[in-house]
């Protein structure tokens, strides 16, 4: 009895898989919108940040994104989407409350950068494959927590391979953030800043924003590790259990883009 | 025999001819469409100025001066057909608005009026717009002139009157901070 359910329990996980990395690449961003309960900014509300966002299109030639306001204080934002023409931006509430236009600008341009250099489809699909591990890892803790007491003797191979695919997947789990580091690694995000000062031609905006977010010490209501690596800035966390820093220390992207605006 | 050969290096200049003529009309239809899109938004500043003119004036009584000016840009500015015109027209406008906005600083209690902050933000980006289709177009311009200046591009853009197009440029004045008042 105990052996069937372990077994359909994997299937069903196995397909939930499946099913989640398929719908990772064709709606990951409305996956990770939906998580962090984004909304959609409007033009009677949000006028600055869409303006900002359709001028540096006009910038950089590239398609308008969607653009989503995300309720949380602790300011922060990031890009996700498959491609260009799938794209999305989101801002967090305190962002637009603490930079103004000037390094609001600077932010946005980060973002889209990132769009402009396809680094959102891998770290849009890595995000949504690392939330399904977490779930099902989280799904076999539980079946062995409260499976294990009725599992009898004379249940063998079934039980011990469930067993296994749940360490398995609790030991995948880091490594997969460990992949997301490295796929959108330091360089990526030095890159996006620079091509950021490029399009705005003002790396000082981008710099005092980026300022602004590493004094800033408000906590982020987002608990979901998996999503770290998209944002700006590092998530400030209550609980503050971010395995592995994502992004390079905010102190060296600054002297970069202060450096650049000296050359220019 | 030799009239093969003729034939080919007719058919070969003609190609070539072909091929350039045509890269040529590319590169205008696209400086053209750069410049459409850089006149609508002209055409939107002509119209936002007016409208925040009027929503700052009862506050700022007395910087007539700055007013006048502003309207004095915007009008010259309408009046501008080519691009060489309007490079001259739009610098006196960009600058003439920014002292504008500078002086507007003097009045905080502009920051509580919501119509004026609207507009303020739409100029704002109307100028922002302006100044990355600029950018835009110039790459475009540049490329165009380079096409028809080099040889042998030179020889087929004379032969059908390609001629250099101007660019777009907007000398920004650096605006010094207005005056400040302290009584």
């Amino acid at each position: 009895m105990m052996e069937g359910g372990g077994w359909t329990g994997m299937a069903i996980g196995f397909a939930i898989a499946l099913i989640m990395s398929l719908v990772s690449f064709y709606s990951g961003d409305q996956v990770i919108l939906t998580s962090v309960g984004a909304y959609k900014a409007t033009r009677e509300q949000h006028s600055q940040l869409i303006n900002i966002v359709e001028e540096l299109t006009m910038a950089s030639g590239l398609p308008m994104p969607k653009v989503y306001v995300v309720p949380d204080l602790s300011p922060n934002a990031f890009a996700a989407g498959r491609d260009p023409e799938h794209s999305i931006v989101a801002v967090n509430e305190g962002l637009l409350r603490i930079l103004n236009r000037e390094e609001l600008q600077g932010v946005i341009a980060h973002e889209l950068s990132h769009i402009q250099n396809r680094d959102i489809m891998y770290a849009t699909i890595v995000a949504v494959m690392l939330g399904v591990i977490v779930i099902l890892s989280t799904m076999f803790r539980y079946s062995l927590f409260f499976g294990g007491s009725r599992r009898s003797s004379r249940d063998s191979g079934g039980g011990a391979i469930v067993i296994l695919i749940g360490l398995l997947l609790a030991i995948l789990a880091p490594i997969f953030a460990k992949i997301i580091q490295l796929a959108i690694s330091r360089k990526r995000e030095y890159l996006a800043d620079s091509s950021a000062a490029l399009m705005t031609r003002n790396p000082t905006g981008l710099a005092n924003a980026l300022n602004k977010l590493y004094k800033s010490s408000t906590p982020s209501v987002q608990v979901n590790e998996a999503i770290a690596p998209l944002y700006i800035a590092p998530l400030k966390g209550k609980n503050a259990q971010i395995l592995f820093s994502t992004h390079p220390p905010i102190k060296d992207r600054i002297e970069r883009l202060n450096k650049m605006a000296y050359k220019i | 025999m030799s009239w093969i050969w003729i034939v080919a290096v007719f058919v070969v200049f003609i190609i070539f001819l072909w091929s350039k003529y045509n890269s040529f009309i590319l590169l205008r239809n696209r400086y053209e469409n750069g410049w459409a899109q850089i006149n609508v938004e002209l055409k939107r500043r002509y119209d936002l100025i007016p409208n925040l003119v009027n929503s700052v004036k009862g506050y700022m009584t007395h910087e007539k001066e700055v007013f006048e000016n502003v309207a004095k840009a915007r009008s010259q500015a309408m009046q501008a057909n080519t691009v060489a015109e309007h490079s001259k027209t739009e610098s006196q406008l960009t600058n003439t608005l920014k002292s504008l906005f500078a002086v507007m600083e003097n009045y905080p209690e502009l920051k509580a009026n919501e119509n004026v902050m609207r507009l303020q933000e739409e100029l704002t980006s109307t100028e922002n717009r302006i100044s990355f289709s600029r950018q835009f177009y110039n790459d475009i311009v540049m490329r165009y002139n380079q096409a028809i200046q080099l040889f042998p591009g030179n020889i087929i853009a004379s032969m059908f009157n390609f001629g250099r197009q101007d660019y777009f440029e907007v000398d920004e004045a650096q605006v010094q901070d207005a005056p400040k008042v302290s009584l």
